[in-house]
């Protein structure tokens, strides 16, 4: 397999000005990967300051209503509220020995701006995030708490004014911003090596878990559940376990469903094509144009999709499901209920898949569930979808 | 001999004009490229519009969600190149293309339309050199040339992995960002321009920023073959979208002051 590339997927389909940089971030990403200090430092940020390692929650009311045997990853306990600032604090302190003096980042929902502030902030690194001007307005409360965190907030006007032209916007301000600026990608999405790269520093998730599991049950799970939108949670957990006799699920944003043309889902129907510097699963039209996607988690509501997840999917060895905003609606509502856990909308798709695949699981069966964030994001906007009722 | 070299090898300095196929409308693309040709410009490059033009600033990106809200597609880019082609012959036509354009009809049907509409060229913006082998044996096969992108941050090496596999002119970007606009054009430009003469006898032209009289004429003081305007051309267009007569005063007008930057050079 060439350098870069998941199968046929991946690459680099980036200007000529970007290429510069992104064979620098290789370089130094190799150096780092050998460098004990790098390792010392990052595991002292993940351990000491973003608390990990985080727990795996055998849920006992889940476990009886559903007949098997559920465990969350509780990435939700992690500093900020979810998985991301594995990927930031991994990528800052890369910035750091790069000797760049400036991060800039994208973000949809605001998580991943948010977590890049936090890193910015723990590491001295100023930083500025790119979010489109719809979500700026949809996610204020995530806009101030960047600001809060010290980060300036740039509303981005063009395309669409969501997550996908905010990348295109980040993109822009790092060609013209190469020598003492970072990029922060983060999901396990663009050219090489950010699928790399992300996917390394999230995969402490399923290396733990998986570590977490043996001990506790003396046997690896059945079958591992995540929710895909660009997919870096899911790479996270899926990775450690991808040569183990374990059933992985990806599950995407199905949104008003897989037959409307409002959904998030590039795996399941997309087709493949060149997307923000890689080769992957892609939902466009027939010229190439990518499409407008939809789903109630801002998180899954992008065009594409990670390059390994392609390479995956292409395999068999992770199966692509799809969960409806109605039915991540619910499992939003029924996990607080049954665990007193408010998950994210994006890991609410990973749950309400797990109320599926359950039934094909006797009560013996292990069956983990990443829960990538806390829900308090979104309760907000659930509190509106249902006129103020809980 | 192709149109693009019978172009540098009788003309030095060129200039080299830009436009979005479908910007303003499907319709009025065409007037667009005649007026641009009329008044002056020797080759003309003509942008397939595309969802996520990353390379380029926020006034081409403007003009490439105009065109593709007024529903153009690459078959309307190819059909404005055929029109250019009936509507001057000798004109070199270059496709200015985001990769996945290409890549959703297949290399080789692109290539065989855009070769089948008269384009002499394709520059694919988002296809670096190691990604180039996928188009390469297509371009060839229907005698189109590649136009190469050389960056201010392309290292020695890289500048000649990309030369290997050029054709027709060698693009050389003029500063570290994306199109646009600028007050003042990058100082590293006569470098440039030296170190890559120095591997290709291919000409060399200049965009990326340039958009003033005295811009051009810095360029072509640089030693570069040709000068590349863009933004400054999509700009007259957008100011003046609901005046058509305007808009093409302001493109000639604009064109020839740029053009008067030109000093004719022998040809090193």
């Amino acid at each position: 397999m060439k350098a870069g590339r998941y199968g046929i997927y991946g690459g680099q389909y980036v200007p000529e000005t970007l290429m510069s940089a992104l064979i620098e971030l290789e370089e130094t990403y190799a150096r780092v990967l050998a460098d004990p200090e790098f390792s010392r430092r990052l595991s002292w940020y993940l351990h000491e300051y973003a608390g990990r390692e985080t727990a795996l929650t055998f849920c006992e009311n889940l476990s009886r209503d559903l007949g098997c045997r559920v465990y969350l990853k509780r990435e939700d306990l992690l500093h900020g509220g979810a998985h991301k600032l594995n990927n930031t604090l991994g990528q800052a302190l890369m910035a750091k020995f790069m000797g760049k003096r400036r991060l800039i980042a994208e973000t949809g929902a605001g998580q991943h701006g948010v977590a890049t502030a936090i890193a910015g902030a723990a590491l001295g690194l100023p930083v500025e995030v790119y979010m489109g001007e719809v979500d700026t307005r949809r996610q204020a409360l995530n806009v101030f708490r960047m600001e809060l965190l010290g980060a300036r907030v740039v509303p981005v006007a063009s395309g669409t004014r969501t997550l996908k032209d905010a990348i295109n916007a980040a993109m822009r301000d790092w060609v013209a911003n190469l020598r003492d600026t970072h990029y922060l990608l983060g999901s396990c999405v663009g050219p090489h090596p950010f699928p790399r790269i992300v996917r390394d520093f999230q995969s402490v998730i399923g290396e733990e878990a998986r570590r977490q599991v043996l001990e506790r049950e003396g046997r690896l799970p059945d079958t591992v559940v995540a929710c895909v939108g660009g997919g870096s949670n899911a790479i996270g957990i899926f990775y450690p376990f991808v040569n183990d006799d374990v059933a992985l699920v990806g599950v995407e944003a199905g949104g008003e469903g897989l037959d409307t043309d409002r959904h998030g889902a590039s795996l399941s129907r997309g087709s493949v094509g060149v997307f923000q510097g890689a080769l992957s699963y892609l939902l466009q039209d027939a010229d190439g144009q990518a499409l407008e996607t939809h789903s109630v988690a801002a998180g899954l509501d992008h065009p594409s999709v990670g390059p390994e997840h392609a390479m995956l999917k292409d395999s068999g060895r992770v199966r692509y499901e799809a969960v409806t905003d109605a039915e991540a609606l619910a499992a939003f509502r029924y996990l607080s209920r049954t665990e007193g856990i408010i998950p994210a909308l994006e890991s609410a798709h990973a749950v309400a898949y797990a109320l599926r695949a359950a039934e094909d699981l006797d009560k013996d069966g292990i069956l983990v569930v990443n829960l990538s964030g806390r829900g308090d994001k979104d309760v907000a906007d659930v509190a509106n979808l249902h006129g103020g009722a809980a | 001999m192709s149109r693009i070299a019978g172009l540098f090898a009788r003309k030095n300095p060129v200039f080299i004009g830009f436009t979005v196929a479908g910007d303003p409308g499907i319709g009025a693309s065409s007037g667009v490229a005649k007026t641009m040709i009329d008044a002056g410009v020797d080759l003309l490059e003509v942008a397939v519009p595309y969802s996520d033009p990353v390379a380029d600033g926020p006034v081409i990106e403007r003009a490439h969600v105009r065109a593709l809200r007024a529903g153009t597609t690459p078959d309307d880019a190819f059909a404005l190149v055929r029109e250019v082609r009936g509507y001057a012959p000798a004109l070199p036509v270059v496709l200015f293309t985001y990769y996945n354009i290409v890549h959703r009809r297949g290399p080789e049907r692109f290539f065989s339309e855009a070769a089948a509409a008269g384009a002499d060229g394709v520059l694919i913006v988002d296809l670096p050199v190691e990604e180039s082998g996928e188009v390469a044996p297509y371009a060839a096969r229907h005698g189109i040339d590649r136009i190469a992108l050389i960056a201010p941050t392309t290292s020695p090496e890289r500048q000649h992995a990309i030369l290997s596999g050029a054709s027709g002119f060698v693009y050389l970007i003029s500063l570290e960002g994306v199109t646009g606009e600028r007050d003042r054009l990058s100082s590293g430009i006569a470098g440039l321009v030296g170190a890559v003469r120095e591997k290709t006898d291919l000409p060399l032209a200049v965009g990326f920023g340039v958009s003033r009289p005295e811009h051009v004429a810095a360029v072509a003081a640089a030693g570069a073959n040709g000068v590349i305007v863009g933004s400054a051309l999509v700009r007259l267009i957008e100011e003046h979208s609901s005046d058509e007569t305007g808009m093409h005063e302001a493109l000639a007008t604009a064109i020839i002051a740029l053009r008067g930057g030109l000093v004719p050079q022998s040809r090193t």
